[in-house]
């Protein structure tokens, strides 16, 4: 079930993130979503793309990437949805390290990237409760 | 397998290594007091006459020679035979102030060569051997001296020189190299090159490494007999006494031996210039016994270091000396704390980091500021930045508790700093720009 992200270490430095992603957005794959977290040194590119093993090979050798599962919830319209789903790992004491949101291009709606410790427990206490996750297919396909 | 180049002389007994010292120095005075003008001066400002000097316990009785004095004599003021003896010169590299140039008679060189021989089969080394050597040849002595004793061994030798890793790595591999010789930096840089390309250490035919011309740390010695599947052996010596093999490792990996036939080492403190008693840290001082054309007295190397005599289990009886803890060119005073490189390079190794790193010493508000860059390795790397700052954290932590004070670390992607094919820059400090 679980979807997998892309993640990438850059120098802070100007310029850097187009230099490093220019090989795949010049390609066929889709970079479908892209968080970064940073700090005065590196900065940590978080993706979810249509071909990770493609988009690994573009990046080059030099670049330090690697590949970690995450967890995608479907989000429906309605007001609080993110909440929702925060308040309900909260209350399971699931640690989440980081979180962020995109829109597939595919289907209508929203989703909500998870990453923590223990995928499957996480996505076994959300489907438990009425959520609806996402597959990596659906999301890269 | 031979075990020694030279049996005789390096299981001499003491008393009988302690009276060949004897003569060679009363000789060796005499040479230097009836053809070096400089060193003449200095003896007679002193007070002191050939004649004074019996034996080595008289050593103390002479005047240093520094750095200084090198500079001011360049080229020719401690030349001690006429020219036309002369075969060869060799050079510092020079990069503070003037270089500094050796001479050579043919005597010089046989005596060199010598001694790097005795390296290279303290290190396993024999007829059967084929020696990589990849110091840089020309000026510098490490490829010359090396090149020599391999030669002397009777080893099929491979004059490669420093650079051009692929071609090394092809050299290696095809021709089958059982001992490498070169700067640690650099030991360090195939053994990563070769895992780049897929090598496991059991994939290449190195037994030894001799390793020298930079200091270098336990840590990153595990670090390079891991990477390479070797025996990783410390030699020392500098241009001024000759070249490397002044003094090497054996087996037994505590320390090197001393070719006390040809050097005699003093251990000074440094501030009164006092010689101290064996076992106490101090300032390294060489005496060149029988070198006829560029022949040191008292020479101070600004190396750290202690002196030990006792049993080694390789059945050579030369003095030992530590590996240097740091030569005082290369200790920084930051905030008013004494830091050496090496220091830093224990903690990253320790810390399960590779010795790629780069020290930035610079002052912003009239406070020393030290930033240093680490390279991180793929398994370190987490997306997770809570992680990272963690490992920061506890990288500076190690760090302030080795040396005293905090630094601010910079962890920096895989191969971004600069590789070394030779002597390896790892400071930059920039308080001089102010100065
Ligand atoms: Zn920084
Ligand atoms: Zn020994």
């Amino acid at each position: 079930m679980a979807v997998k992200q892309l993640s990438v270490f850059i120098e802070n430095k100007q310029g850097r993130l187009s230099e490093v992603l220019k090989g795949i957005s010049e390609s066929e794959v889709n970079i479908r979503a892209l968080s970064i977290g940073d700090s005065e040194d590196y900065g940590i590119v978080r993706m979810i793309v249509s071909d990770l093993e493609k988009a690994r090979a573009l990046l080059g050798e030099n670049i330090l990437s690697k590949i970690t599962s995450v967890v995608a919830v479907k989000m429906d319209d309605r007001q609080g949805a993110l909440y929702k789903i925060l308040r309900t790992l909260e209350e399971a004491g699931i640690n989440l390290m980081y979180t962020y949101a995109f829109t597939s291009n595919k289907q209508f709606g929203a989703y909500v990237v998870l990453r923590v410790d223990d995928v499957e427990a996480t996505e076994r206490l959300l489907s438990d409760k009425g959520f609806e996750l996402a597959t990596d297919e659906e999301i890269s396909g | 397998m031979r075990h020694y180049y030279q049996e005789d002389i390096e299981t001499a007994p003491y008393e009988e290594i302690r009276r060949i010292q004897n003569e060679k120095i009363v000789r060796q005075v005499r040479h230097v007091y009836d053809n070096v003008k400089y060193y003449r001066d200095l003896m007679d400002q002193k007070g002191v006459k050939p004649e004074d000097i019996k034996g080595v316990d008289d050593i103390r009785k002479l005047p240093f020679l520094k750095k200084d004095d090198l500079r001011e004599c360049y080229p020719y003021g401690l030349l001690a035979t006429p020219l036309k003896d002369c075969v060869r010169i060799q050079s510092t590299s020079g990069t503070t102030g003037k270089r500094v140039v050796a001479f050579y008679t043919q005597h010089d060189i046989d005596l060199w060569e010598e001694c790097c021989a005795r390296a290279i089969v303290a290190a396993g080394g024999s007829d059967e051997d084929v020696v990589q050597v990849c110091y840089g040849y020309g000026l510098f002595t490490g490829g010359a001296g090396l090149h020599g004793g391999a030669h002397k061994v009777g080893a099929l030798t491979l004059p490669m020189s420093s650079g051009n890793t692929e071609r090394q790595i092809q050299f290696m591999m095809d021709l089958q190299s059982t001992i490498l010789c070169c700067t640690p930096s650099y030991a360090a840089f195939i053994a990563e090159s070769l895992r780049d390309r897929g090598y496991k250490p059991s994939d290449n035919k190195l037994k030894a490494g001799i390793f020298g011309a930079e200091p270098w740390t336990e840590e990153m010695r595990k670090s390079i007999e891991e990477g390479l599947g070797i025996k990783a052996y410390d030699i020392y010596g500098l241009t001024e006494t000759s070249g490397p093999g002044v003094a090497f490792e054996c087996s037994e990996q505590t320390g090197m031996h001393i070719n006390e036939d040809h050097f005699y080492a003093e251990i000074i403190d440094p501030d009164t210039g006092e010689v101290l008693p064996e076992g106490e840290k101090g300032e390294l001082v060489f005496t060149a016994l029988d070198k006829e054309a560029f022949p040191l007295l008292r020479y101070r190397t600004r190396d750290i270091c202690i002196l030990t005599r006792g049993k080694c289990s390789c059945g050579r009886t030369h003095i030992k000396m530590c590996k240097p803890m740091g030569r005082s060119d290369d200790m920084m005073i930051i905030r008013g704390v004494n830091v050496f490189p090496s220091q830093i390079e224990t903690v990253l190794l320790n810390e399960g980091y590779t010795p790629n790193y780069m020290i930035y010493v610079d002052r912003k508000n009239n406070t020393d500021t030290l930033d240093i860059d680490v390279e991180l390795t793929p398994d370190q790397f987490s997306d997770n930045i809570a992680d990272m700052q963690a490992r920061e954290k506890t990288l500076a932590s190690a760090m302030r508790t080795m040396l005293g004070i905090g630094p601010k670390i910079h962890l920096v992607p895989p191969k971004t700093i600069q590789r070394s094919e030779g002597k390896a820059v790892r400071v930059i400090d920039n308080r001089k720009l102010h100065d």
